[in-house]
This record gives C-alpha cells, structure tokens and sequence, in this order.
C-alpha cells in the first residue's frame, strides 16, 4: 500500500464521513478485532465466485462500500444479491475470491455467528422474526452483548439498555406493543421488528434484503427516513426493487446482472445507461 | 461500534451504543410515542408466579411430610393409609416425570426430539445397579466377593469398569457423569454436523438400540439380559424396608421438585429464549451473533444428566435393571409423557408422565390386552385435537374465561 493509495483512502473516508479522514495514519496498529477503515472501506469482495451445480450465481463479482456509505443494489431476479448476502454473512462459501471487513478482517475465516459478532447485521428478504417470543424478547435476544451459554443464564437487563431497548421500541413504532407476541405482528410490523433487532445489534455494516416489501407507502417513507438518519454512522447495503424506495435514499446504486456488477454510478446514471435498460429497468 | 462512532461523535457516554440518540431521535418527536413498559429487574420472568410458588410448598409438603405420614403412621386399616404399593408406584412415576421434564427442555423448549433418553435413563439406573450390585456383599447364591453373573460367567476379578462401583461417592458422580459424557461426546458431533430434525432423532434411537445390544452380551459384564437384580441394601441399610422405600420416595420428590425449581431457572433466563429462539429460527440466531451449537449441547448435556439421575432413582425402588430399559420403545414413551401434558410448559410433561402412567398401571391390571392401544389411541388424539396438550388446552380455556 502506496502512500499514495492510502490518501486517496483517507479522502474517500472523508467524503462519506465527518472526520476529515484524520484516522487514516501511515503507521497505525491493527488490532485484533477492530475493523480498520483506514483504507476507506468498509466492504471489500473481489473476484468472488460462487457457483451451485454449475450455475454461476456469483461470477467474478467485485464491490467495494465506504464507511458510512448508503449503497443500493439493484438487478433482475436471479442476480446474485441475495447469493452476495449469503457469501458476506458466512452462509455460503465462495469457490473463489476474497471478501474483506475493513482492511483486516477476513470473513471467509469467520462463521456467521463470528462475522454477526464483528458487527454485520443481516435483514433477510422474507421477514425472519421469532415468532413465538415478544416483541421485547426478540429485541433482547439481539441486544449487542456476550452471547456465549453461561452469559446469558445470568444475564439482567441493565437500565442503559433497557434505555436503549425503548429507544428502539420507539423508532420502530412498535412502543406499547413490546408484550406482543411477534408472530401476531402484521408483515410490516415483522419487518420493522427486524430492522430493530438490527438496529439492537448495532452493527458496523447492515445488509439489507428488500426490507420495504409489503410494507405501506408510509411506513416506506418512514423507512427511508431511518435509513437516511443511519447513513454516515453505519454502512448500509440495501437491495430493493422499489424504484421510488430507492430514488429517495441512494447515493450510489450498482446494478448486479449475471451475479457481476454491470453498471454502477447515481441512480439518473444507471437509468440512463443503455445496458441496464437492456436487461432490468426499461421494459 | 467504536470505531466509527468515536471518531465522528463527540459524545460524552464514549459512544458505545453507537446507534445514538440522533439515529432514532431524528425519527419521532419525544414523548410523541407511549412509553414502553419494560419488565423490571431484568430478568424478565420472576422463576415462579405466586400461585406457583404455593402450589410449590404444596407439592413439597406432600412429598415429605404427608405421604410419609399416611404411608407409615396410619394404620393400613385406615381409608387414609397409603399402601406400600401405591408409594412404590408414585416414586416410579416421579422418576419418569424427571425424564418428561428432561425431554421438555430439549424438545417443547429447543425443539429437539430426542429418541434416547430413555439410554440416558437405563445409564444412570446402570452407574447405581453396579452400586447395588456390590453392595450384596457375599449374600449372593455363591457367596462370592464378586456379583452372582460373574461367578457364573466364571470371572476372577471385576472388570476395569466395576472399579469404582463400591464407593457411593463415586457412584453419584458417575451418575452423572456417564450419561452426561455420552450426551456431551453425541451431541458434539451431531449438532456440529447440523444433524437436525428426524435425522437427528433417528440417530439417538439407533444408538439407544446399538446400547440395548451391546448391554444384552455377556462380555460387556453388565450381567446380560438379565442385568442387576436381587438387591439387599444401600448405603449399608437393608432396602426393601418400609422405612427406606419411602426415603427413596422423599429423595425422588425432591429431586423432581429441585429440577423442576432449575428448569424453570432455566427457560425463564435469557437462556431459555434463546432455546426457543433455536427452535423457531435457528438460522436468524446464528446472524444475531450466537452459536447455535453450544447452546444445544449445553441443554442436551442438562437433559442427559437428569435422566441419568432420574435412572438412579428408579433402579433402587423397583429393585431391577435389565437393557429391557434401552427398548427403543422407552425412548418414545418419554416423548409421549411430554406431548400429552403439553410440550414447552415444563408442568405439562410431568402432568403427562402421571396420567399416562396412571392409566398404564390401572389398564395393565384391568385390561392388558389394550393397553398399547389406548396408548396409541391416546398419542393420536393429542396430536389431532390438542397439539399443545393437556396443560396448553387448560391454559387457552383459562385465557378465554
């Protein structure tokens, strides 16, 4: 690494953050644990394939996401974006390929509890809620915390975090509901109820498969308006198909076709470009 | 969370619950939304209810003082005096009330079926039969330091493994132990290999029958089909006294009700929603930052011992332990217990593993013939028409009155 590229690193930290890029230094430590930004990357997967039975769900896919960056992902059915979530959470294995938290961290070593507890939270595209435990009780189970067998046999509910859990309650309107049991919740309600059990983990990076699907056109501006306040502390990947979704929160959007990247730029970019309309938006 | 959140927000609480209180506050205006009442002291269950702590005393009061009484005090001429009989039984269905409670953890709780408890049970029963065994001294037929089986066998000394079976000490530590070791070394394997669902119950019933023929040899000096019998004392004290049968009996009532008092400590911790939590999404919890694998062993392992114990309990009071107790239909008994008094409810399966084997004990004297039927009978109508059981029915009637 080129004093040269690590500026260019340092800049790109400070266009998606507040700090100026001051924690870019030459000579850093890297700790055990800590996602090292300095490179201005949150993300890093390169060349990364995947195939099942010879269908190439992931081909030699590249991407990059900066901290703090609000990215969008689009593509036709098939793309490869919840196969990309799957090899970034631990679930699937890359043939190939190198994925990357921040400079150090090497996820392919890690299992999903692991890559959960270096601070990647996941939505999934069908709401994954526990549907037999309280709204309150789903949100604790993700409280970040030590998750190992005897921490929770004693664990109490400090009050910071019972704050933090009604802090929470609060932003996914679900306050007053907290006794409910989650199953009863309607499809949009699940949905916020998982994306409060992300915002409990508080992960670093939060994957996001079409977390607005079935919701109303309110609780999606509502959503939207969440995301934007989340952009710049966390890194988000959001994939949707929800065009109007999408136009009111990106900053960049990458279109995945054929498990690659096949264009990537601002939305009025993407839409424009000739590929695109080929394969996913103009019809 | 540290590192993005020091270095762009200024916040005096050192940021570490990063999400902040611009994130979520931007979102509402304050006092705009009711005000969650979140549980208090943390905890979130107290271990017992009211009521539960006083049908509790109940219960303990019976087992030590009442039964007691009316078995040894009152006269057997009396309508009050509880028979020999009916105290051998009612110890009997408290141990097999220890495995119901066993299969509620891993199987209402975690959803887990397990096919072998009844191994873990015949384990423990075995640990205490070689206690037993040693225990008859020279009182045997041959009158022989060693047990009647292995003069017969015409062995010279015990095997490595009768070791320690003179020492009562140890013997309550294998107690333990043994099926807790087998459970530990199982489980390892098979929750590491993402063993689920009926592969993993078809495993644990096809070790159970790899256990009842291996226990059936000879050679492996646990006396063979006909295992461990004609006992004559423990601890020194001849057993099949009057005094001693209702000693095991209060020792089996409190064991059940201490049990009963750590499951409940158990399901009402966090570590009993994450138990449920692997059940309904294990998947989901594996991305919330836990390890599925560990937590399974770890419930798998308790549930082993406590029917280890469980075995202990019962080969001291019915004064037999063959590999009869490994039959494969055993192990699905336990299971029946369970789902009949109402899975996931920890009473429930105790309710169960009395009135099955209630029902067991009076049919097999007023109609043997049918007994496995109306057991059949019985698992279907639970399975159709109360899938929560006997308990979770009461309970949705108490709920809608």
């Amino acid at each position: 690494m080129t004093p040269l590229l690590m500026e260019l690193g340092a800049e790109r930290v400070s266009q998606h953050t507040e700090s100026g890029g001051r924690a870019a230094g030459y000579a850093r430590p890297a700790l055990a644990g800590e996602v090292d930004l300095t490179h201005g990357r949150i993300l890093y997967l390169e060349d990364v394939s995947v195939s099942f039975d010879g269908f190439k769900a992931i081909n030699r896919l590249s991407l990059d996401i900066a901290p703090g960056e609000l990215r969008c992902i689009i593509g036709p059915n098939g793309a490869g974006k919840t196969t990309m979530m799957d090899i970034i959470t631990g679930k699937t294995r890359p043939d190939a390929g190198t994925v990357f938290f921040g400079s150090t961290i090497d996820l392919l070593r890690h299992d999903e509890a692991e890559i959960a507890q270096l601070g990647i939270g996941r939505k999934f595209q069908k709401p994954t809620v526990f549907e037999q435990l309280t709204v309150f009780e789903n949100l604790e189970l993700a409280l970040k915390t030590d998750k190992g067998v005897r921490a929770s046999m004693f664990f109490r509910l400090r009050s910071e975090q019972g704050d933090r859990l009604a802090e929470v309650l609060r932003t996914i309107h679900l306050a007053g509901s907290e006794h409910r049991l989650a199953g009863t919740l309607s499809h949009g309600q699940k949905q916020w109820l998982e994306i409060g059990m992300l915002l409990m983990q508080d992960p670093k990076l939060l994957l996001l498969d079409e977390p607005v699907a079935g919701m109303t056109d309110e609780e999606t501006a509502r959503t939207a308006e969440l995301f934007l306040s989340l952009k710049g502390r966390h890194s988000l990947v959001v994939v949707e198909h929800d065009m109007s979704f999408i136009r009111s929160i990106s900053d960049i959007v990458t279109v995945l076709c054929d498990g690659a990247v096949l264009a990537q730029g601002t939305l009025a970019q993407v839409q424009a470009d000739e590929r695109v309309i080929e394969v996913y938006l103009g019809r | 969370m540290d590192t993005i959140v020091s270095k762009h927000i200024p916040s005096p609480s050192g940021g570490g619950q990063g999400g902040g209180p611009r994130a979520e506050g931007g979102m509402v205006a304050p006092g705009a939304a009711p005000t969650p009442t979140l549980p208090q002291g943390g905890r979130g269950q107290s271990l017992l209810s009211r009521g539960g702590w006083a049908a509790f005393l109940v219960a303990l009061v019976v087992v030590c003082a009442v039964a007691p009484v009316l078995n040894l005090l009152v006269p057997a001429t009396s309508a009050f005096h509880l028979s020999d009989y009916a105290v051998s039984l009612l110890g009997k269905i408290m141990c097999y009330a220890i495995c119901a409670l066993a299969m509620d953890l891993i199987w209402g709780y975690t959803g887990i079926l397990s096919l072998g408890h009844g191994l873990f049970f015949a384990l423990g029963g075995y640990v205490m039969g070689m206690y037993l065994m040693r225990q008859i001294g020279r009182e045997g037929n041959y009158h022989s330091d060693l047990p009647d089986f292995m003069v017969f066998l015409d062995w010279k000394e015990l095997p490595w493994h009768w070791a320690l079976s003179d020492s009562f000490a140890a013997t309550v530590l294998l107690v333990l132990l043994v099926p807790g070791l087998l459970a530990f070394v199982f489980g390892f394997f098979a929750f590491r290999s993402r063993i689920k669902g009926v592969y993993f119950s078809i495993i644990t019933q096809a070790l159970t029958y790899a256990a009842m023929l291996l226990f059936f040899r000879n050679e492996t000096g646990f006396g063979g089909n006909n295992g461990f019998t004609d006992f004559k004392r423990i601890l020194g004290h001849a057993i099949a006294t009057p005094g001693m049968r209702m000693l095991l009996f209060v020792t089996t009532g409190l064991t059940l009700l201490g049990f009963v008092l750590f499951s409940r400590w158990l399901v009402t911790a966090k570590f009993g929603r994450v138990l449920q939590a692997v059940r309904d999404g294990e998947s989901r919890l594996m991305f919330c930052g836990y390890k599925p694998v560990h937590y399974k062993l770890t419930i798998w392992v308790i549930s082993a011992m406590m029917c280890g114990v469980a075995g202990a309990l019962y080969v001291p009071q019915v004064g037999i332990i063959n590999p009869g107790e490994m039959s494969p239909a055993n192990s699905i008994e336990i299971a029946v217990w369970a789902a009949v008094g109402g899975r996931g409810t920890l009473l429930g399966p105790i309710v169960g593993a009395f009135l099955v084997n209630g029902a067991k004990s009076w049919l097999t004297v007023t109609a043997p013939e049918f007994w496995l039927y109306f057991l059949g009978a019985l698992f279907i109508a639970v399975t159709l028409f109360m899938p929560r059981g006997i308990v979770g029915l009461l309970r949705r009637k108490g709920e809608r009155a």
